[in-house]
């Protein structure tokens, strides 16, 4: 079964990279982009029997920092 | 009892041998250089020391891998005894992942390495790694980092004030820190995390000598202790 977890800065955590890309893209003539946070996309691919509190577990001990990261499970359909 | 220490190395880790110099030319004894694979420290530790680098090449986090390679965890259990254990750089890094200190190092909020002598202040002189130290005395010693960006709640920095655990703050802006917070220790006073290198600045040819007052400290608190 493949997983997708997405991991994100929480609200109110500068995000200096998020910032240069916010830049970047103006430096390029694209306007109207009013924020960019930048994250990170972890795929797994797991046996069908784990269960979401495996999955859980995984991102809190070690995919995400929960001290300024969130993060978000999807399970492919 | 002669002073007993151990210098982690990762993979990654590029500062393990300039720390265990430091060690060896300060506080004297035996310093033990131990892998990151190894589940048990060495028996008779005084002092544990968390090098600088790029431990695992800084893969998901800065530190993230190595906080839980098996070493670690003899280094937590150790820390709970009551060993002292300072984090340089990586190492501090390493310290916050792992849990024994709080708050998180994020990117500089500048974006690029910083990599330069920087002004500190003492702010508690009175922790066994920097008793040696005035309170308020302003000292040089060199970054080179590129996640050194302190970050946590208010609540976890209030506390970190209050409680005098705020070691070492910058004196210039450096990486954009919570309240300049350059160095922090934990609750028991046992465990030091901080960003700037003190193995880098103790004999004059390497620039200056205000490192080590700290590793001095170190020695002179395990052995009156």
């Amino acid at each position: 079964m493949k997983v997708r977890v997405l991991v994100t800065l929480k609200n109110g955590v500068l995000d200096p990279q998020g910032r240069a890309i916010h830049h970047a893209l103006e430096g390029l003539g694209f306007s109207g982009v009013n924020d960019v946070r930048a994250g990170r996309v972890i795929e797994l691919d797991v046996a069908d029997s784990t269960t979401d509190e495996a999955l859980d577990e995984m991102c809190r001990k070690l995919l995400a920092n929960m001290v300024i990261e969130n993060y978000r499970i999807e399970r492919a359909a | 009892m002669a002073f007993t220490s151990a210098v982690i190395t990762f993979p990654g880790s590029n500062c393990d041998r300039d720390m265990a110099v430091a060690i060896e030319q300060v506080c004297g004894g035996t310093v033990h250089r131990v892998w990151h694979g190894d589940a048990d420290l060495p028996d008779g530790l005084d002092f544990i020391a968390l090098p600088g680098g790029f431990s695992y090449g800084d893969y998901l986090r800065s530190g993230a891998m190595a906080a839980r390679s098996p070493v670690m965890q003899a280094v937590v259990r150790a820390a709970e005894r009551g060993v002292a254990v300072l984090g340089v750089c990586n190492g501090f890094q390493v310290l916050t992942e792992a849990g024994l200190l709080p708050g998180a190092l994020m990117r500089n909020a500048g974006i690029r390495f910083v990599c330069r002598d920087v002004a500190l202040t003492v702010e508690n002189s009175q922790s066994l790694f920097t008793a040696g130290y005035e309170a308020g005395q302003r000292i040089v010693i060199p970054v080179a980092h590129h996640d050194g960006n302190y970050f946590a709640d208010d609540a976890t920095l209030d506390r970190l004030e209050a409680e005098g655990r705020v070691a070492f703050r910058y004196a210039e802006q450096v990486n954009g820190s919570a309240r300049d917070i350059a160095g922090i220790l934990n609750e028991r006073g046992n465990v030091l995390g901080m960003m700037p290198h003190p193995e880098r600045m103790i004999e004059p040819a390497q620039g200056g000598t205000d490192g080590r007052a700290l590793f001095e400290s170190v020695v002179r608190s395990l052995v009156s202790a």
